[in-house]
C-alpha cells in the first residue's frame, strides 16, 4: 500500500510544502524567537541583542493569572463546542442525504464570517438598548431590558460560534462512518439510546472527540477579537495583552516573548490531551 | 408453548411494502431460518420482531404478551447483527457482559458469566484480548456469547456467518445448530443461503417480495414446496412448462399419468412440473431429450439436457452413471410420486 502511494505521488512534491513551511512559518518564528531577546529601548524602538527581561516580566502572577484565564476560557469553549457539536453531528449523520448537505453548507457558510461579524453582531444582539433584552422585556421575562454583553456569556457565546463548524467539520467524517449497527446492538441489549449513545458512540468515538476539542482549544486560544468586543477586561487573553505590547505600548520584545509562550503553553496543552488520550486507550 | 407470534405485520417505506402481512406462530425452542433473495423482506422481519423498526401494521407477541410498542432496549431479546457490532472499546470479556454491565450486574459475577459464555462458544483465554486482536471466526463466537449473556427469551440473528470463508462457514452453522439445541433457546436466523438453512433449521420460512411463500419443516418445503419459487429455492429443480389435466400432464407433446404421491397445487390448464435433478432418470422410452453438458463432479455426475428447447438436469451418483456421451439423444422419465405440478 505504501509503496503504490511513493510510486504514484513524487517524493520531490513534499519540497513545495515543505518550503511554505520555511518561508511562513519557521522564519517569521525565528524572528520572533530573536526580538524576544532583544533589548527595549524605551521610548523608542528595541536593538538587537540577547537578554531575557522580557521573558523575567512574564514570570509574574499578573502575567500567570492571564495565562491562566487564555487557558480556562479557550479550554471552556472548546468543551462547550465540543459537548454541543457532538450529539449535533451524530443527529446530522442520521438525517437524510440532501438535509446533511444543506447543513453543511449553510456551517461552511459561517465558517465564512470573520470574527469583527461574529463580534458585532452578537454585542449588538446582547445589547440593552438594540438586543435580545427588548424581547425578554417585551415577553415580560425581565422587568427592563438589561445588556448581556459584556462579559463571559457574550464571550463564549461567541468563541463557540466562531468554533462550533470546526467541531462539527472534524467530527462528521469518522461520525458518518460509524457502523449504525453498534448503536443497535447496544439497544438490543438493553442500553436506552442515551444509555446507549454514553457507553458506545462517545467512547468509540474517543479519537475524534478528542481532535476537536484539541482543534477549538488551539483556535480559540489565539482570539483576540472577541474577548476584547464581547469580554470585560479580566476576561481578556494573552492574544489580547500581545496585541495591546506590539500595537499601543510598542514592546515589541515582550510582545514577542509573550506569543513564544503561548505557543509552549498551546504544544504542551495539546501534548497532555494526547498523552492522556493514548493512556485511557491502553488502559481501558 | 408458543414463544414468538406474528400477527398481520406489515412493514411500509413511504410507496415500498418490505414486509406485507406476515402472520405465523414459532414455537418455544424452535430454530427457524428465514430464507430468502435479497431485498425480500427478510432481514425488515427480524428487525421489527426485535423493535428496531416499527411496523406500519400488525403485532409482536412473545410468550403471548404484546411486545409492539416496546422499545428494543426492554424486549430481552439477544441478538447478533450482520457486522457483529462488537464493540472495539471494550475487551473481549467486557463486550461479552455489556448487557449484565447494563443491568446493574456486579463486576465479579460479570466476570464469571462471561467466562462461562467464552467457554460455551469454546473461547476461552481471550477474556482480556481486544476485539482487534481476534480472527473471522472467533469474533462470530464472541458476537453469539454477547447475544446469549442474558439468557434470551428469543435469540435473532442477521445472516450472522456471511462473513466467513466457506469452510470456517460451514463449520459455525453446525457448531451454532449444536449450542442452540443444547441451550433450547427460540432462535430466528436470517439467511439467503439455502444450504446454511437447510444445515440448521426446525423450520424454514421462505419469503419473497415481503410476503411469506411457506413455512414448514425443511423437508417438507423440499419435497412438497406451495409454489414454483419455494420450488426453485430451496434446492435445485426443473421447472418444466406442461399443461395439467385432471391426473395427467402433457408435455413436450407426451401425455405422463401421475402416480400415487406426486402432488398437484394448482387447477387445470397452464403449469408447471417441478422434478428434482435427482428425481430425472434415463429410460426406455418416453419423453426424448439430447445430452448437451456433463458435469463430472466427483461426488455426483450431472447431465444438461435438451427436451424440446428447454434445459433439464439429470443427477447421478457415480456407480450409477449411465453409458451416454455428449450430443447422444436418450429418453426421460420422472420418479413417480416425486413430482410436484404447481402454479405457473
Amino acid at each position: 500500500m505504501s509503496a503504490g502511494v511513493g510510486r504514484t505521488t513524487p517524493g520531490w512534491l513534499g519540497a513545495i510544502p515543505a518550503v511554505w513551511l520555511a518561508v511562513l512559518f519557521l522564519i517569521p518564528f525565528a524572528i520572533m524567537l530573536s526580538v524576544s531577546v532583544a533589548q527595549r529601548v524605551p521610548g523608542g524602538f528595541f536593538e538587537p541583542g540577547f537578554e531575557l527581561a522580557s521573558y523575567a516580566r512574564l514570570f509574574t502572577a499578573f502575567f500567570g493569572r492571564i495565562l491562566l484565564t487564555s487557558v480556562l476560557i479557550a479550554g471552556g469553549a472548546a468543551l462547550i463546542c465540543v459537548a454541543l457539536a457532538f450529539p449535533f453531528t451524530v443527529i446530522l449523520a442520521g438525517m437524510r442525504r440532501r438535509a446533511q448537505t444543506l447543513v453543511l453548507v449553510m456551517l461552511l457558510a459561517v465558517l465564512s464570517l470573520s470574527e469583527v461579524i461574529i463580534g458585532f453582531s452578537l454585542s449588538t444582539l446582547l445589547s440593552r438598548t438594540a438586543g435580545v433584552g427588548n424581547l425578554f422585556a417585551a415577553l415580560g421575562l425581565t422587568e427592563t431590558s438589561q445588556a448581556y454583553t459584556p462579559g463571559l456569556f457574550a464571550l463564549m457565546a461567541g468563541l463557540c460560534y466562531l468554533g462550533f463548524p470546526y467541531a462539527v467539520l472534524v467530527l462528521y467524517p469518522p461520525v458518518s462512518r460509524l457502523d449504525p449497527e453498534l448503536g443497535e446492538a447496544a439497544r438490543s441489549m438493553g442500553a436506552s439510546p442515551l444509555r446507549g449513545f454514553l457507553t458506545v458512540t462517545v467512547p468509540v468515538l474517543r479519537a475524534p472527540i478528542l481532535g476537536a476539542l484539541i482543534l477549538v482549544f488551539v483556535f480559540t486560544l489565539g482570539a483576540y477579537l472577541l474577548p476584547q468586543l464581547l469580554g470585560r477586561p479580566r476576561h481578556w487573553t494573552l492574544s489580547v495583552h500581545i496585541t495591546d505590547q506590539a500595537i499601543f505600548q510598542s514592546n515589541l520584545p515582550l510582545a514577542a516573548a509573550m506569543a513564544v509562550v503561548l505557543l509552549l503553553v498551546a504544544l504542551a496543552m495539546v501534548g497532555l490531551a494526547l498523552l492522556l488520550g493514548r493512556q485511557r486507550e491502553a488502559g481501558a | 408453548m408458543t414463544e414468538l407470534t406474528l400477527r398481520g405485520l406489515t412493514k411500509r417505506f413511504g410507496s415500498l411494502t418490505a414486509v406485507e402481512d406476515v402472520t405465523l406462530e414459532i414455537p418455544n425452542g424452535r430454530f427457524v431460518c428465514l430464507l430468502g433473495p435479497s431485498g425480500c423482506g427478510k432481514t425488515t422481519l427480524l428487525r421489527l420482531i426485535a423493535g428496531l423498526e416499527e411496523p406500519s401494521a400488525g403485532q409482536v407477541l412473545v410468550g403471548g404478551q404484546d411486545q409492539t410498542r416496546v422499545p428494543t432496549h426492554k424486549r430481552d431479546f439477544g441478538m447478533v447483527f450482520q457486522s457483529l457490532a462488537l464493540f472495539p472499546h471494550l475487551t473481549v470479556a467486557e463486550n461479552v457482559a455489556y448487557p449484565l454491565a447494563i443491568r446493574g450486574v456486579d463486576r465479579a459475577s460479570r466476570r464469571k458469566r462471561a467466562t462461562e459464555l467464552l467457554d460455551l462458544v469454546r473461547l476461552p483465554d481471550v477474556g482480556d484480548r481486544r476485539i482487534h486482536q481476534l480472527s473471522g471466526g472467533q469474533r462470530q463466537r464472541v458476537a453469539i456469547a454477547r447475544g446469549l449473556a442474558i439468557d434470551p427469551k428469543v435469540f435473532l440473528l442477521d445472516e450472522p456467518l456471511s462473513a466467513l470463508d466457506a469452510n470456517l462457514r460451514e463449520h459455525m452453522q453446525v457448531e451454532l445448530r449444536q449450542l442452540q439445541e443444547r441451550l433450547g433457546v427460540t432462535t430466528v436466523v436470517v439467511t439467503h443461503d439455502q444450504k446454511e438453512a437447510l444445515t440448521m433449521a426446525d423450520v424454514l420460512i421462505v419469503m419473497d417480495k415481503g410476503r411469506v411463500q411457506q413455512m414448514g419443516a425443511p423437508m417438507d418445503l423440499y419435497r412438497d414446496p406451495a409454489n414454483a419459487f419455494v420450488a426453485g429455492f430451496i434446492g435445485s429443480t426443473n421447472l418444466i412448462p406442461c399443461r395439467l389435466a385432471g391426473r395427467a400432464v402433457e408435455l413436450a407433446g407426451t401425455r405422463i399419468e401421475l402416480a400415487e404421491g406426486d402432488r398437484v397445487k394448482c387447477a387445470d390448464g397452464d403449469a408447471v412440473l417441478s422434478v428434482r435433478p435427482e428425481d430425472v432418470r434415463f429410460a426406455e422410452a418416453g419423453l426424448l431429450a439430447r445430452v448437451t453438458f456433463i458435469r463430472d463432479l466427483g461426488e455426483s455426475v450431472q447431465f444438461t439436457l435438451d427436451l424440446d428447447g428447454r434445459e433439464v438436469s439429470a443427477l447421478f451418483a457415480p456407480r450409477e452413471r449411465p453409458g451416454v456421451g455428449l450430443g447422444d439423444s436418450v429418453h426421460l422419465a420422472f420418479e413417480p410420486g416425486q413430482r410436484v405440478v404447481l402454479a405457473p
